[in-house]
Formats: structure tokens, C-alpha cells, sequence
């Protein structure tokens, strides 16, 4: 190839499997010199897996890497950083009882000992140099989230890194605060620095690229110049068929309020308040969508309502039937199990699929019983009806698996999700909580579980979507409460506020604002 | 009762270096993430083979017809014991680190080896020698309380301070060495790392194999000079059936009521030391002597319920110390 | 760290996980791995100047080969059976129970209160019952208390079980020095029983061979079959997923462990009454140490845990032979079974993992 020497990195012919599964099949890839290329796929693509070969966490089954022209090989992450290479992770990589500074020195070679005055000075220069606001000596462990990627971030820059990976920066953070990455991506491409990031996001791959590189299912696709292409024609690279993105919001007229929520606060491991005087109310027929950014207090509010995390102070009263009795309950404190006896019926799918809702090692007979096997009498399980369910569950979501007595840890990621939604909802639940739910799923798994929920809105049960993509809360719900720090700072329709509105809500709570706009109550 | 308190000082000094010692070497392993629960068995292998190196080496001189040298054979025992140590530690690692075995079951086994092995050839070299293994005054002179010039001298204090025998001030150099590394080091740094959070070291390049081989290696050399101080100093170069039982975990437990600091640990393996040995000293009526022998084991495991019950994040077992890691797990 | 172009391309090994292996192929390496760990000790046997072929001889002349080493043996595998199941239940909610040593004592302490002090005015049947329930009742609620620490405020049950089986021991000579101890003895020991306390033997071994037999049957039906045996796992792969299933998982933790410990104390129950007939420091005997490693290479099965108990107290049984056979140290015992686990903790690497050489190719179907 005699352009391979303007690559910043040139992939070829490489593959990756993991047992039976290919991760990455025959990829040719090249990183021009001074470019941000995005790179492209739906969840499950290969996109981490093929970037883990560059930051040598994964070593490849076949195929060459050349680096500014010349062939290497990548057997650890040591090699990666002597060639220039440093990967933003998605999940933070870093020590919690370590200091900022101690992280970003960390595996560096370098005197024997290591003077801390001098590190936090330098860590300073270099965070002042790019922008970045950061106390070295601070522990990772009392660090917010954005700080936590700033660390990372220098932690690359440190070390000198002219190949920068990011593998979805933006997951964690706010539209502005995705604005002010961008704004530093673009000094560092000014710098001379070669950039990928790794992204499923359209509008985000338009607004930061030079050229975008697309994967699907394993396999190199395409680059395309940025400037010449649409969200249209990338999402059919993306998808392998045109298809239409829209997300359906039925429409059904709201039934009776069925959770009312009241100043439901509770405490997170370090006695700070998760959740501060959080209220709301759930209604059947709706989709109530909770936004804010990653830590805002989502988990600790689904698992407060599901009796899963221990509150000190609030109500959660519950409205609803039980064989033809209604029912009116204070359900908070109540454990899961006592919520059950109560004959409310509430189903919870947690955003920790195989490490809360089911259980990875066992297979799905045996993980459908897990709500439902106290509901025979004595000491025996009874593994026949579970197992019937379990066969009518493969059947009717489709789900992939070699049958019943797989584990399900070893289904893929969108099966995982079906065997645990549809399990939820064979409760037939009146409310139902889901916490981010298409996490890691393919587009198609995406749709099919947003129109599982639509199912449910219709049949009258109030749904509670908690999610991260804003583009899609804003098209699937109903009403949508944002959540900063653990406070409510409006409960707003959609239909009438724009994405930016809500990213300032999710990062500054006006609790002047909070009356005005909110709807529905 | 002054003079009491002097002596039990200087005992409990003496009863601690062995605990220290094997403190030490499990907390450097434990940082780097493994928890080994062999310390016993490495003692038992450290005490063994440190006796039967000053054993042979003197048979060796003797037979040829010279006189053997006390440094020598302190030398000896001290490099035997380490490397025996170390040998089960690399068992240890190689089945652990390598081949990912459950580093519990792993760690008790090497116990029930070590064990063996120490009684299995204690006895075995006594048979040979026609009864029981012993080494001659030489050595014994060597391992015995040290006359430093001037300092030993001084009243009270040299005798408090300055009459111990050397691997009292080995053990003593060693936990400030590794307090040092620990806090001011790179290489303790990444360590320390590895032990809480073995991936993000991964990913920051650290040869995580490499540290965790070295670190429990050697963590398992200084616990097999625990196990020789037991049958060199304690029982002063006799081997005595079972004479390392208990103090290998009474070393596990120093760790925890140390919380995982080597400069704690020497205050701690003072007490502990004391309370092994102050029913020889203080006799408090109506208390049975055996009750001291329990204080050790229930103090441990106050400390151990009220860090878990502040949840603190520094001083508390590194992150990671009993699970293996291993990068391409998918 | 320097660039070597032309150097290897790709590291000498790699591993990867294996699908799937068939039990045959499984059962084959392990074969091969015990296989291995009799050569390595044989070398060692060899070494001491010993024909190996003739010491395995010996050892298994030693343990099967009459009626009486045959009852020794069978009375040497049923704590190591019994304890392995008790430790099993708590190893099965990835409870790290070692304290199995502290939990027999205690129960052997119990058990022997009634055992030493009310033989003269209870009738046996009865007087062994209330042995039994005392060893149980104390060797549960020793185990009780780090799970209720686990439970409150997630204290380390490693650690914490480790510490009680010390405090257990101390009692243990605290009792044999003062309070128990024998009448008229100089040395400090504890009485025998009495006739009264002691277990009635069945075909020469008490009958605590029986009960160890059933205990393998009844616990293999609760692991799979009841809903405590599901919560126990559920509770084991994950507590959060237990909390959301609506399980009490501070309950299954006492409950469970509450029994694991009585089944340790049944062990010091019948330690006292059917094999000692009295209390010593060595009652446990490492019993606890090693049937943790008999659960685990069971893989936690009780059908699994009754061969390996049988086969470990055939090597202690034997080794007393080679000893007066050979003149080979009795804790030769302990050095072959470490060998052996070492092998046999190995080589479930290669049943999970594959190896990959350089230059190999990998080729799936």
C-alpha cells in the first residue's frame, strides 16, 4: 500500500474470536494522520473488541497492524502506550484509593520513587494546558463521574499519546458537557493528535468526524467521508437495510394513577443523599421516561419503589386490584417478597441483567421460577410449570437459545433481555420498571423491546422507563422526569421541550422551574 | 514488677519476630491481590529446611574435618529457609496465577502440604541422625542474643533495645523497608495497584503476572524465615514435631489486626507476642493461662468486624485479594 | 521497552475458554492429573530410597487389606465425609466457611458435657440423642456468628471463621488444664466416657457410617430438589439477584450456615462418643482444613464428596503401614495428599481453558 504511511494506524485482515463467536472477521482499517475517525456499529458489532486489539487488551487470531506504516505487534497494553496508543475505556479504568495523580503515574517507567509533589504539579500543567479543571491529590473514590473521565483522559495525554481512542466518552455525560469533550477533541486534532471514537450515535458522529468507519456484526463495512454522507445512508451501512428509525408512541388515554410517589429520599454508602425528596406519580397507560446523567439517583429510585434499597423517608403508595379487590398500599419499606404478598404486582427489570435480575449461571427454567417459586406450597421446587413457561417464552419473543437448560449467561445480550422481560411480564405486572433496557442490544432487539413496552402501555399498565439516550426517551415517552443529584428538576412532555432544555435540567435543578413546567400532576 | 515488665517486654519482643515475619510476607502477598492461606505450611517448610541446612552444612564441615562457622550457618538456614518458602509459594502462584485455581482450597492445601512436609522430613532427618535433629552450639550461638558494642551496654535500655538476636532486627528493617515501598516506591505503587484493581493496572501496562509471581514468591520467602526463626531461636535448633502449629495463622490474623500496614505490623506482632507468652509472667487470678492464647484470635476479629462495619476503603483487605484475574475472560 | 519487529508474532501460548468438553474427555484429564500426582510422589518415594510400587502396595494392603484396617478406615472417612457436606452448604452460597475445625470442637464440647458429666442418670438412648442435639445446637450457632457479621454488615467469613477455630482450640486446653480435667490425672486430659455415652457399632464401626450414608442422599435431595437448596444457589451466583427474587438473604446466610456448622458439630459428636471417647486438641485434626478440599474437588456433589472422603482416609490409614512397614514417617500422608490436590486443582484448568501454541491455527467446526 503505498498510502500507508499518512495512516496514523492501518488494521489488516484482522480477526478475533471467542470461542464459536466471531468478534471480528477479516477488518481492514485505516486512522489518517490528524483525523478523528468515528467508528461506527451497533451494539455487539465488534467496535470495543477490534479497538481492544489496538490497546493490546486483546491479541488477534489473524491479520497485521501496521503504525505509522510499520508492521507491529500489540501483545499488552505496555506496547500500546510505546507506540503512542491510549484508549479511553467506556468503564473508568482506574484505582479508587489511588489519588488522580497516582492513577495517571500508574504502570509508568520512571524513577524508583515516586514524588508526589512533583507528579500533582505536572498533572496540574497538563490539565491546565487542555482546559481541564482537576485536583490531583483528590481519590478517585469521592470523585463525580465527569471527573473520573477527565483523569482518564489526561491519563492518556501523559503519557503522550498521539493515537487517541475513545470507546463511547459520551454515555456518561450531559449534551453539554458532550460540547465541551468535543471542544477538547478538536484542540487535541489540532495538536496533531490522531483520534477514534467509538460511537453509536448519528447525530454525534456527524457533528465531531472527519470520516466515519462502519462495522457490522463482525465485519468492516465501509468508510465514508463525513461531510458526504446523512444519518440515513449510515444507518443503513450500520443496520445492512434501510429502516426506519422513528419510535412508535401510541396513543392511549391515561388510566388511574397507580404509584404515587412523596419526598422519597434515601442515603448512598457514603451517608450522601442519593435520592433528595424525590416525588412524582405513575400513571397506567403511560411510559414516564426518568432522564439524568449516569449516578443522578435512577438506580437508587427504582430499587427504593422495587423494597431493594433502604429509604429514610418518603412514601410510595400504590394503587390497584387484586382479583377483584382493590387495593391501596404503603409499599415502601416493604421487602420484594412481602410487596408480592400484599397482591401487588409489580415487575422490576433491573439495569444489572445477569447480575440482579437473573441469574448467569443457571438456565432458564430455572431462572423463570425465580419470582415465582415461593408460590407453591411445601419444601419442593416444582421445576414442570417453569419449565412450560419457559418453552412458551422462547417461542413467543423469538428468543435464541439451544434450549431451556442453557445457562442463560451464555445467551447473547438481546436474549438475555427477553428471557428477563418477558419473564417480568408474564407477571402481568400493573406497574412496570425497567432500568435501561436496551443497554448493549442491536438495533433490532432495541425496536422489539420498545414495542414490548408500547404492548404494555395499552394494556393499561404504568410503565417507568428509566434511560440514557435521550433521542429516545424524547420519541418513546409519554412524560419525562429528570433527575440532577438526586433531585427532580421537572417532570416535562417531550412534545414540547427540546433536547437541550432537558440537558440543563439534567445538570442544574431551579426549583422555580420545577413548578411551571411541570405536566401532568 | 518493673523488672517483669522489662522481661515480658524482651519475651514478648522475641515471641513476635516469627509473627512479624510471617505477617510480613502475607501482607506483601495480599496486596498483590492473592490471598494466601498457606502461611502455616510455608513455615512449617521455612522452619524444616532452615534446620536441616545448618544441619548438613555442619555435618559437611565436621566430616571433612573443620570447624564450622557460625555466620555461615546462620547464612545458610536463613537462604534455605527462604527459598523453601518461596518454593511453596510458587506452587502456590503457578496454581493460582497460572492455572486459576480457587485461591482458598489452594492456600489450605498448601498448609496440609507444608505441614507434611516439615514433620514428614523433621522426622525423617531425625531418624537418619539416630533420634532427633539438632545443631551444635556453633549455630546455636549464632541465632542467640547479639553484644553490640557500646549499645548493649547501655543501662535498661541496651538490654531492651540492643540484645536480640539478628533476625529480631531483620524482621524490624524488613516491615520499615516495606513500609517505605509500599507508600513511596513506583514499583510498590503499582502493587498496590494490582491488589485493588487488577484490570485497571492491566490496562495502565503493569505485567500483572510478573508482580503477583514476584510478590508471593517472595511474600512466601519471608513468611519460610518466620518458620526458621521457630526452630532456631524457639526451639533452639531442635526440631520439635509440629513446632510451627498455630503461628501461621496467628501471622494471618496479624495482617488483619495490622490492616494490612508492615509499620503497624510490628506494634501488633508485639502484642500478640506478648500474649503468647505473658502467662509466664503475669498471672492474673482467676484467669486461666489459656485464656491469653484466645485473646490474639477474638482481638482479630473485633478489629476485623468493626472495619467491615465502618466500611473503610483504605485500610481494609486490597479490592481484588482472593479472586484471580485474567484478561481475556469473555 | 523495545520494538522488536521481526520478533515473534504472537505470544508462544495463549489459552481460551473451552465450549464445551464431554464428561468422558473431562473425566480423562483428571485421570491423568492423579495419574501424574502418584508419579511425583512415587519420585519422592524413590528418592528416600523406596520402591514406590511396593509403599502404594503397602498402603492400600494397609487400609483394605483385613477387617480391622477396613474398619479403621471407614471410621477415618466418616468426619471427612460429614464435615465435607456441612462445609458444603455454606461453599454452595460461595460462603467461605473454613472454620469447620472450630465447629467440631465445639461440638465435641457439648456433646461431651453430657457425654462426661449426666452418663449416670440418663439412660443411653435418650443421653445419645441429647449428644447429638448438643453437638449440633453448638456447632450451628458457632457458625452462626460470622454469618450474622456477613449478614449485618458484610464482615469477611474467611477470615472470621479462620480466627474462631483458635479460640475453639484454646477452650479446648482451658478445659483439659482446669475446669475438665481428669481425675487423678497428672497430665492434663479430659475423662474417658463411660460405656453409657459411647455409639454402638454396626458391623464393627459406629454407626456413625450409617448416618453419614444418609447424610449424603438427604443433602444431595435438598442441594437440588427443595426451595431451600434453590435459594442457597440463587444466593451463591449472585445476592443481589437473591434480594430481588425476594430472598431473604441474611436468613438463607444464618439459616445455612446454622447448619453447616451443626453438621461439623455432628462430626465432634461422634468423634467423642464413636471414635475417641474423650476430648483432645487433636479431636478436629485438620478434619476441617481437609474436608474443604474434598468438597471442592467433588465439585460440592455428596456422591462425589463419599469416594473422595473414602479415598483420603485410605492414604492416612495407609500411611500408618508404610510407617511401620518402611520406616517412612506417618506425615507422609499429608505430603501425598497436598501432592495430589495440587495435581487435582491443576488440571480443572485444562478442562475449562485450551491452550493455544504459537503457529497453531485454530480450527472450529
Amino acid at each position: 500500500m503505498n498510502e500507508t504511511a499518512d495512516c496514523a494506524v492501518k488494521m489488516h485482515h484482522v480477526t478475533k474470536t471467542f470461542g464459536k463467536v466471531v468478534a471480528n472477521h477479516d477488518i481492514d482499517l485505516e486512522l489518517k494522520n490528524g483525523e478523528i475517525l468515528a467508528l461506527l456499529g451497533e451494539n455487539g458489532s465488534g467496535k470495543t473488541t477490534l479497538m481492544n486489539m489496538l490497546s493490546g487488551i486483546y491479541f488477534p487470531d489473524h491479520g497485521e497492524i501496521y503504525i505509522h506504516g510499520k508492521p507491529v505487534t500489540i501483545r499488552s497494553p505496555r506496547d500500546a502506550f510505546s507506540l503512542g496508543i491510549g484508549m479511553i475505556h467506556q468503564h473508568f479504568k482506574l484505582v479508587d484509593v489511588l489519588s488522580a495523580a497516582e492513577n495517571i503515574v500508574l504502570g509508568l517507567d520512571g524513577k524508583a520513587t515516586v514524588n508526589r509533589k512533583e507528579i500533582n504539579r505536572k498533572v496540574k500543567e497538563l490539565a491546565t494546558r487542555y482546559g481541564f479543571d482537576i485536583d490531583p491529590a483528590k481519590k478517585v473514590y469521592n470523585m463525580a463521574v465527569s471527573e473520573k473521565q477527565t483523569v482518564e483522559i489526561l491519563k492518556v495525554l501523559y503519557k503522550g499519546a498521539d493515537i487517541l481512542i475513545l470507546d463511547e466518552p459520551t454515555a456518561v455525560l450531559t449534551p453539554q458537557e458532550t460540547d465541551r469533550l468535543f471542544a477538547v477533541l478538536r484542540n487535541m486534532k489540532a495538536d496533531g493528535k490522531s483520534i477514534i471514537i467509538i460511537t453509536h450515535k448519528l447525530h454525534e458522529v456527524l457533528a465531531i468526524s472527519d470520516r466515519v468507519a462502519i462495522l457490522r456484526k463482525g465485519e468492516y463495512i465501509g468508510a465514508v467521508e463525513t461531510a458526504e454522507t446523512n444519518q440515513a445512508q449510515l444507518t443503513e451501512m450500520m443496520v445492512g437495510r434501510p429502516i426506519n428509525l422513528e419510535i412508535d408512541r401510541p396513543k392511549v388515554e391515561r388510566g388511574p394513577e397507580r404509584l404515587q410517589i412523596i419526598g422519597l429520599t434515601c442515603l448512598n454508602g457514603d451517608g450522601v443523599k442519593a435520592l433528595d425528596n424525590v416525588s412524582f406519580s405513575a400513571y397506567g397507560g403511560e411510559i414516564l421516561g426518568v432522564a439524568g446523567i449516569a449516578g443522578s439517583g435512577q438506580k437508587e429510585l427504582c430499587e427504593a419503589i422495587a423494597g431493594l434499597y433502604p429509604t429514610i423517608g418518603g412514601s410510595v403508595l400504590y394503587t390497584g386490584e387484586h382479583e377483584g379487590t382493590p387495593i391501596k398500599e404503603r409499599i415502601l419499606g416493604l421487602k420484594p417478597d412481602e410487596i408480592v404478598k400484599k397482591g401487588i404486582s409489580m415487575a422490576f427489570v433491573p439495569e444489572d441483567r445477569l447480575g440482579m435480575g437473573l441469574v448467569a449461571g443457571m438456565d432458564m427454567t430455572d431462572n423463570v421460577m425465580l419470582r415465582s417459586y415461593k408460590n407453591t406450597k411445601g419444601l419442593f421446587v416444582d421445576r414442570k410449570t417453569p419449565k412450560k413457561q419457559a418453552e412458551d417464552l422462547i417461542q413467543e419473543l423469538e428468543i435464541v437459545t439451544p434450549g431451556v437448560d442453557t445457562p442463560v449467561g451464555r445467551l447473547s445480550g438481546g436474549n438475555v433481555q427477553k428471557v428477563l422481560l418477558g419473564r417480568e411480564i408474564s407477571l402481568s405486572p400493573s406497574v412496570l420498571i425497567v432500568a435501561y433496557p436496551v443497554r448493549g442490544l442491536d438495533i433490532n432487539s432495541s425496536y422489539r423491546i420498545y414495542d414490548l413496552l408500547n404492548e404494555q402501555k395499552k394494556k393499561g399498565v404504568a410503565v417507568i422507563f428509566i434511560g440514557e439516550d435521550l433521542d429516545v426517551l424524547m420519541e418513546l415517552c409519554d412524560r419525562i422526569l429528570v433527575l440532577c443529584g438526586g433531585k427532580v428538576s421537572g417532570i416535562v412532555d417531550p412534545k414540547t421541550v427540546t433536547k437541550e432544555d432537558i440537558g440543563l435540567m439534567m445538570i442544574h435543578v431551579n426549583d422555580s422551574k420545577e413548578t411551571k413546567k411541570e405536566v401532568g400532576a | 514488677m518493673l523488672s517483669t515488665l522489662n522481661s515480658l517486654f524482651i519475651a514478648a519482643v522475641l515471641a513476635g519476630t516469627p509473627l512479624l515475619l510471617g505477617a510480613l510476607g502475607e501482607i506483601l502477598t495480599e496486596k498483590s491481590g492473592n490471598l494466601n492461606l498457606g502461611v502455616e505450611g510455608m513455615m512449617f517448610m521455612g522452619a524444616i529446611t532452615g534446620l536441616a541446612g545448618s544441619y548438613y552444612y555442619e555435618q559437611a564441615v565436621i566430616k571433612s574435618g573443620g570447624e564450622p562457622s557460625g555466620i555461615l550457618s546462620a547464612v545458610i538456614a536463613l537462604i534455605t529457609a527462604f527459598l523453601a518458602g518461596s518454593f511453596g509459594a510458587l506452587i502456590y502462584s503457578f496454581l493460582t496465577i497460572t492455572l486459576r485455581a480457587n485461591q482458598n482450597v489452594t492456600g489450605l492445601t498448601l498448609t496440609i502440604f507444608g505441614t507434611g512436609f516439615g514433620n514428614f522430613f523433621g522426622e525423617f532427618i531425625g531418624q537418619k541422625a539416630g533420634g532427633y535433629v539438632a545443631v551444635s552450639s556453633t549455630t546455636k550461638a549464632a541465632f542467640s542474643k547479639l553484644q553490640i558494642p557500646v549499645l548493649s551496654d547501655i543501662p535498661v535500655l541496651g538490654k531492651l533495645l540492643f540484645q536480640y538476636n539478628w533476625l529480631v532486627y531483620f524482621a524490624i528493617f524488613l516491615a520499615i523497608l516495606m513500609a517505605w515501598f509500599f507508600r513511596k516506591s513506583r514499583v510498590g505503587l503499582n502493587l498496590r495497584a494490582i491488589g485493588e484493581d487488577p484490570s485497571t493496572a492491566d490496562a495502565a501496562g503493569i505485567n500483572i503476572t510478573k508482580y503477583k509471581y514476584i510478590a508471593t514468591i517472595v511474600g512466601g520467602g519471608i513468611c519460610g524465615i518466620g518458620g526458621m526463626y521457630m526452630s532456631m531461636v524457639t526451639t533452639s535448633g531442635v526440631w520439635v514435631h509440629g513446632c510451627v502449629s498455630g503461628y501461621g495463622w496467628l501471622a494471618v490474623a496479624l495482617v488483619i489486626f495490622a490492616t494490612w500496614s508492615p509499620a503497624r505490623g510490628m506494634l501488633v506482632a508485639l502484642i500478640f507476642g506478648g500474649l503468647t507468652i505473658m502467662r509466664m509472667y503475669i498471672n492474673i487470678p482467676g484467669l486461666p493461662a489459656q485464656i491469653y492464647d484466645m485473646i490474639p484470635y477474638v482481638a482479630t476479629i473485633i478489629v476485623l468486624v468493626v472495619t467491615s462495619m465502618r466500611q473503610s476503603k483504605e485500610h481494609a483487605q486490597p479490592k481484588s485479594c482472593g479472586l484471580n484475574y485474567f484478561r481475556e475472560e469473555r | 521497552m523495545s520494538r522488536n519487529v521481526t520478533a515473534a508474532k504472537e505470544p508462544l501460548i495463549r489459552m481460551a475458554k473451552r465450549d464445551t468438553l464431554t464428561p468422558q474427555k473431562a473425566w480423562g484429564i483428571r485421570a491423568i492429573a492423579f495419574l501424574l500426582s502418584l508419579i511425583t510422589g512415587g519420585l519422592l518415594i524413590l528418592a528416600l530410597g523406596h520402591n514406590p510400587l511396593s509403599v502404594y502396595k503397602s498402603m492400600v494392603i494397609g487400609a483394605w487389606g483385613s477387617q480391622t484396617v477396613i474398619r479403621e478406615t471407614i471410621k477415618l472417612s466418616v468426619p471427612l465425609l460429614i464435615t465435607a457436606i456441612g462445609i458444603s452448604f455454606a461453599f454452595k452460597m460461595k460462603f467461605w466457611n473454613i472454620g469447620g475445625e472450630g465447629q467440631i470442637l465445639v461440638g465435641a464440647v457439648a456433646a461431651g458435657y453430657f457425654g462426661l458429666f449426666t452418663a449416670d442418670f440418663i439412660p443411653k438412648i435418650p443421653l445419645v440423642m441429647l449428644m447429638i442435639l448438643a453437638g449440633m445446637v453448638a456447632g450451628g450457632l458457632y457458625g452462626l456468628l460470622p454469618a450474622v457479621c456477613k449478614a449485618k454488615w458484610g464482615t469477611n467469613e474467611t477470615l472470621f471463621t479462620l480466627m474462631l477455630n483458635y479460640i475453639a482450640l484454646a477452650f479446648i486446653k482451658y478445659l483439659m488444664n482446669g475446669p475438665w480435667k481428669a481425675k487423678g490425672s497428672s497430665f492434663p486430659k479430659i475423662a474417658m466416657l463411660t460405656q453409657e455415652a459411647r455409639l454402638t457399632k454396626i458391623f464393627g464401626v459406629h454407626w456413625g457410617w450409617i448416618l453419614a450414608l444418609v447424610l449424603v442422599v438427604v443433602s444431595s435431595v435438598y442441594f437440588t430438589k427443595t426451595k431451600q437448596g434453590y435459594e442457597i444457589s440463587v444466593v451463591g451466583e449472585s445476592n443481589n439477584t437473591a434480594r430481588y427474587a425476594g430472598i431473604n438473604v441474611s436468613k438463607v446466610f444464618i439459616r445455612t450456615m446454622f447448619l453447616s456448622g451443626a453438621l461439623c458439630g455432628l462430626v465432634g459428636m461422634l468423634q467423642v462418643a464413636g471414635a475417641d471417647y474423650t476430648i483432645t486438641e487433636g479431636t478436629a485434626g485438620g478434619v476441617g482444613f481437609t474436608a474443604i478440599t474434598v468438597a471442592w474437588l467433588a465439585k460440592m456433589n455428596p456422591y462425589g464428596m463419599l469416594i473422595v472422603s473414602v479415598f483420603i482416609a485410605m492414604l492416612e490409614r495407609g500411611s500408618n503401614t508404610i510407617q511401620t512397614n518402611f520406616k517412612i514417617p506417618a506425615s507422609a500422608s499429608d505430603l501425598l495428599i497436598g501432592i495430589i490436590l495440587f495435581f487435582m486443582l491443576g488440571c480443572e484448568f485444562f478442562i475449562t481453558y485450551r491452550l493455544i501454541f504459537r503457529g497453531k491455527e485454530e480450527h472450529h467446526a
